[in-house]
């Protein structure tokens, strides 16, 4: 378990880092909290010959009110997010979701922009960020971008993102008062991956559903939303034999994957299952 | 906490829950872990291993990896060929075992991934890393052999081609008329169970340093035998025994698998003695994974043959046990600990036993907690739920009209093996009333007429093992190499302060504060002046080292005896110094006084201050108080109990939880129950890990996929229950102590209760097995293809 040689630099700005990558070209990786990227490392399934540390650089870090949208920077670490009252205020579903990944001292480590920008599909908070909008910031050495979450994550393990951009953070639209949230996540232990996930918004009118949102983890090459049920969704009654039949359809979209923890077909059921379940939990939270 | 020999009342060590003595330094870190070890000069090793399950050696050339920066020296199994030896299968079960060459590192031939091929010593453990990629092997691939009934199929591929057979070994034993007992049987139930693979996984990874001492050599090792260790040491390498000194530091579980002797030890030696240096190496969590030895791996076919009112007539067991790719230390032996305890608990006509040990292209078994009894107690606990079923009878009855009833020990079973003692009755009632057993069963038919979709199951398992390992002559019986004794030695400092030296060797049980205990006692010493040296083949040359649940059985038993004879030669000398006749003099909490006359008294350790002046010694009384003894026990121990599970299957999704939990176990007198308590939740959360989370999946290639703890689950304390514990005791006969052994019990006890559960959960459903681990998809996939059985929907 000991990587093979790398180089390491630490730069305090976010233009250092920016101007690091570009001098290190393409065998270059940004670490930020490393929970995922050190075990790459010491299994030598990674072999970067450079590292970029985001760990310095104080502008990454930390949430704020950004007018219509709320700001979370993307060395921002789980803890600090979920015990962040702007992100509890602002968009509920992350909180709920982040309180699920891995376990404490993951959580103390680990970062929000190290986990999306990782884009494991496995990871819990890339169907949340598709639930919630966000906006994907990104800075590189021809300047500044944003991507729409439903267009950064292209592939297993895989982003939007040119060798030699950095994920700088997120803008979560403030747009989810009268909303109710759900995070259902299946796992074998409580600190293994997501076999699925369900991440599920619900706003209600007159009883019923007005609008629904499902992002699924886990159940594809990236997170999935899941449209077909998002409609059935829609007017359904708030009981949960409407909430459910919706559920049905949550697969519709998906291509899960067959894996040690579960078979593709197995991952459907579990997916209509907990869509459900996590339907019913929205609409009553 | 003061209690000296004067005071008034003397509060028994015995018993007292103490906090262990040892703690502090284990949790904080700051101790001996073997990785700590850092000899002035170390070099590092690390190993080439085998990308193949199944693979010719066509070459190896380590120049590219002696090249890079920093690299020493480097060898293939060839280089060390002539030295390397063959690592020891000390329990060789039948005459006509097939017992394999086994070089520490391959020479012509790799059989399974992660067996080392070629090592890399270098003055840093990254610049051996990193030099291992500029090692080549050339293989040849020859067929993986993955699975047991496959390496046994007419024409299969041969693991050892020049053994020209994968059957290691087959291993009969009979009592009664099996064929009578089931042809005459009104029910007869047969079942396959399937005793997954399973990983040790302890805390603390293996790691070895061996340093050039003199004329000798030192060897550390992360390991539960230093003295067995030693021993094979010697005959593997023919290094003289007297100049091999082994050490176990402090050691972070072993559960087994440090009851070894590792290719990776025999090689550290051999590298210090060719290089003239000290080396060392840790593994990694995948690398140990890989090749540290695996546990259970069996395939069960169970026969039941009973009465309709329930009476057994009789059982039958035939195994398959997956060897791997070679006999390890005890490898073949383990499926035969077993062997005499499928019968359980219960009375019957006959019983035969017969196991199959198979070779396969994956890592060796060997011990693992429990160590061949937690798949025969899983065998006959899982049938006997199935059988009152079967009959429609709760299934306790069915274990009540059974069992050996208390007023019938000593019981000599059908299995050959004398009970001294238990009670049955007693520990079932008390779990029974704990658990709430009649409310459970009620809530459970009412969630079955409600059609809730998260069912409720009960689970139980009425356990005894047999522990207390060993008596020698029947270890020789078995063929097994060496005995089952073990030695003390109690040293009484002129201080008056007492050196335990104990031949058990502990990696977590906490002898150092139970011997203190024992000693304080025996002795009448405090507890605080007494210090447990253990481990090193230096300070106590003699022993046979932990696993089987003996430490205390046995060794304990050891210490008692040493302290007698310690008490023993006091008194001679006390009556010398009260001018009395020694039939006259009593030793009562730590002071000699004459019969009748409390005044004057002397103390212990006066005593011990005499013996050590020796200015007035009487006549056949040498100088210093201590004293040896050895102990080997004439029967083993068996500890029982009743465990009851309440699981809550969500049929929807097929997640398994553990609602509630209930042990009552009679491990017979306890010396320290906290430290019972702690064994007792320990095992408890492995046993349930077999039923619900651990597995070793292998590919059809024999590529371990398991090889992380991403995906090998071992669950914490967030997946387990609050465990409610109690106690019975009914004392063992074998030793003065009347301590049973309680280190593997929660084991053995905890998966089968935990399976009946989850299978009584879906019996309704017309599920009759589901296979460990009973992980949610697999339980979805019974409760579907159950459904499909009935012809429709659930």
């Amino acid at each position: 378990m000991i990587p093979a040689p790398f180089d390491y630099v630490r730069p305090d700005s976010l233009a250092g880092a920016v101007a690091a990558l570009a001098e290190a070209g393409e065998d270059a990786k940004v670490l930020a909290g490393g929970q995922s990227l050190l075990p790459l490392l010491r299994m030598r399934l990674a072999y970067p010959e450079v590292l970029v540390d985001l760990g310095g650089i104080a502008e990454l870090r930390g949430v704020r009110d950004d007018g219509d949208f709320l700001w979370i920077g993307a060395a921002t670490t789980h803890y600090e997010v979920l015990h962040s009252s702007l992100v509890r205020e602002h968009c509920a579903l992350l909180a709920r979701a982040t309180a699920t990944v891995a376990d404490p001292a993951v959580r103390h480590r680990g970062t929000i922009g190290g986990s999306l920008a990782h884009a494991d599909p496995a990871g819990d908070l890339p169907a949340v960020a598709l639930v919630l909008d966000a906006r994907m910031a990104v800075s590189g050495p021809d300047g500044v971008r944003e991507l729409a979450a439903a267009d950064f994550f292209v592939d297993y393990l895989t982003t939007a993102m040119d060798d030699g951009e950095v994920l700088t953070g997120l803008r979560v639209p403030k747009v989810w008062a009268g909303w109710g949230f759900h995070y259902e996540k299946f796992a074998r232990t409580a600190q293994s991956w997501a076999v699925v996930g369900v991440a599920a918004a619900v706003r209600e009118r007159d009883g019923a559903v007005a609008e629904a949102r499902i992002g699924l983890t886990n159940m594809g090459a990236v997170p999935v939303r899941a449209r077909a049920a998002e409609s059935a969704a829609a007017g359904a009654g708030l009981a949960a034999g409407p909430l459910r039949a919706a559920a049905e359809q949550a697969d519709a979209e998906a291509a899960p994957p067959s894996d040690l923890h579960a078979q593709a077909d197995y991952r459907r059921h579990l997916a209509r299952v907990l869509t459900g379940r996590a339907l019913a939990a929205a609409a009553s939270g | 906490m003061t209690a000296t020999p004067d005071a008034a009342e003397r509060v028994p060590e015995i018993g007292r829950a103490r906090r262990r003595k040892e703690d502090a330094r284990l949790l904080t870190g700051r101790t001996r872990w073997t990785d700590n070890l850092d000899p002035a000069g170390v070099l590092h090793v690390a190993f080439v291993r085998s990308p193949l399950a199944h693979g010719a050696i066509r070459s190896v050339d380590v120049s590219g990896a002696l090249a890079r920066p920093g690299v020493v020296a480097a060898f293939s199994g060839a280089d060390l060929a002539a030295e390397q030896g063959s690592l020891p299968c000390a329990w060789p079960v039948t005459a006509d075992i097939v017992l394999p060459d086994h070089p520490p590192m391959a020479v012509e031939e790799v059989r399974y991934v992660g067996e080392a091929v070629a090592c890399v010593v270098a003055r840093d453990r990254y610049a051996a890393a990193d030099a291992l990629e500029a090692v080549e092997v050339d293989y040849e691939p020859l067929p993986a052999v993955v699975d047991m009934a496959a390496a046994l199929a007419e024409g299969a591929p041969l693991v050892h081609a020049d053994k020209g057979t994968n059957r290691s070994f087959v291993w009969p034993f009979e009592s009664g008329d099996i064929a009578a007992a089931v042809d005459g049987a009104e029910v007869v139930l047969r079942r396959r169970y399937r005793q997954q693979r399973l990983i040790p996984a302890a805390m603390e990874p293996r790691a070895v340093v061996c340093a050039p001492e003199g004329e000798g050599f030192t060897l550390w090792s992360s390991t539960q035998v230093p003295h067995i260790l030693r021993v094979m040491l010697a005959m593997v390498t023919g290094i003289p025994e007297h100049l091999i000194r082994v050490v176990a530091p402090d050691v972070g579980g072993g559960f087994g698998s440090k009851l070894q002797v590792t290719a990776e030890e025999v090689l550290a030696l051999l590298l210090a003695r060719r290089l003239d240096r000290p080396v060392k190496w840790t593994e990694s969590r995948t690398e140990g994974f890989q090749t540290t030895h695996h546990g259970r791996d069996q395939v069960q076919d169970v026969t039941i043959a009973a009465d309709r009112d329930g009476r057994l007539r009789g059982l039958k067991v035939d195994l398959l046990a997956d060897m791997g790719a070679y006999l390890m230390l005890i490898t073949p032996g383990i499926p035969i600990l077993g062997a005499f305890m499928f019968p359980g608990i219960y009375k019957m006509d006959a019983y035969a036993f017969s196991c199959t040990g198979v070779f396969t292209t994956k890592v060796p078994t060997d011990a693992y907690r429990g160590a061949g009894r937690p798949e025969a107690t899983f065998a006959i606990e899982r049938i006997m739920d199935e059988l009152a079923a079967e009959l429609g009878m709760d299934p306790l009855e069915l274990r009540r009209r059974n069992w050996i009833r208390h007023e019938e020990f000593p019981y000599t079973g059908v299995g050959g093996l004398t009970y001294d003692s238990g009670d049955y009755e007693r520990a079932t009632a008390r779990a029974v009333e704990l658990f709430g057993y009649e409310e459970l069963r009620a809530e459970q038919a009412r969630r079955r007429e409600a059609g809730d979709p998260v069912q409720l199951g009960i689970g139980i398992s009425t356990y005894t093992e047999m522990c207390g390992l060993a008596p020698s002559r029947v270890l020789g019986e078995l063929s097994y190499a060496a005995g089952g004794w073990e030695h003390a030695s109690v040293r009484m400092l002129p201080t008056g302060k007492v050196e335990v030296v104990t031949g058990s060797t502990p990696h977590g049980q906490g002898h150092a504060t139970a011997w203190s205990q024992i000693v304080a006692d025996r002795l009448g010493v405090p507890f605080e002046d007494v210090r447990v040296l253990s481990g090193d083949t230096q300070v106590g040359p003699r022993g046979m080292d932990t696993y089987g649940s003996r430490s205390l059985v046995v060794g304990g038993t050891a210490v008692v005896r040493a302290c007698e004879r310690v008490v023993d030669k006091a008194r001679r000398l006390a009556a010398h110094l009260l001018e009395a006749d020694v039939g006259d003099v009593e030793f009562t909490d730590g002071a000699f006084a004459v019969r009748g006359t409390p005044e004057p008294s002397v103390g212990i350790q006066a005593v011990a201050l005499a013996a050590f002046a020796a200015h007035d010694l009487p006549e056949g009384v040498e100088p210093s108080l201590d004293s040896d003894a050895a102990f080997d026990p004439d029967n083993f121990s068996f500890p029982h109990g009743t465990h009851l599970c309440a699981v809550e299957v969500d049929t929807e999704t097929g997640r398994v939880s553990v609602r509630s939990y209930v042990a009552v176990d009679d491990v017979g007198k306890v010396v320290n129950p906290l430290i019972v308590e702690g064994q007792v939740h320990g095992g408890l959360a492995q046993g349930i890990a077999q039923a619900l989370y651990e597995e070793a999946v292998h590919d059809a290639e024999g590529n371990l996929l398991t090889s992380t703890m991403a995906d090998y689950l071992l669950p914490s304390s967030a997946d387990l229950p609050d465990f409610v514990t109690d106690r019975t005791e009914t004392p063992a006969t074998g030793n003065p102590l009347g301590a049973k052994g309680v280190g593997e019990a929660g084991t053995i006890a905890s998966t089968p209760a935990v399976v009946n559960a989850v299978v009584d959960a879906l019996r309704p459903y017309g599920v009759a097995d589901v296979e460990m681990p009973c992980k949610p998809e697999r339980v979805w996939r019974a409760l579907w293809d159950a459904a499909a059985r009935n012809g429709g929907a659930r």
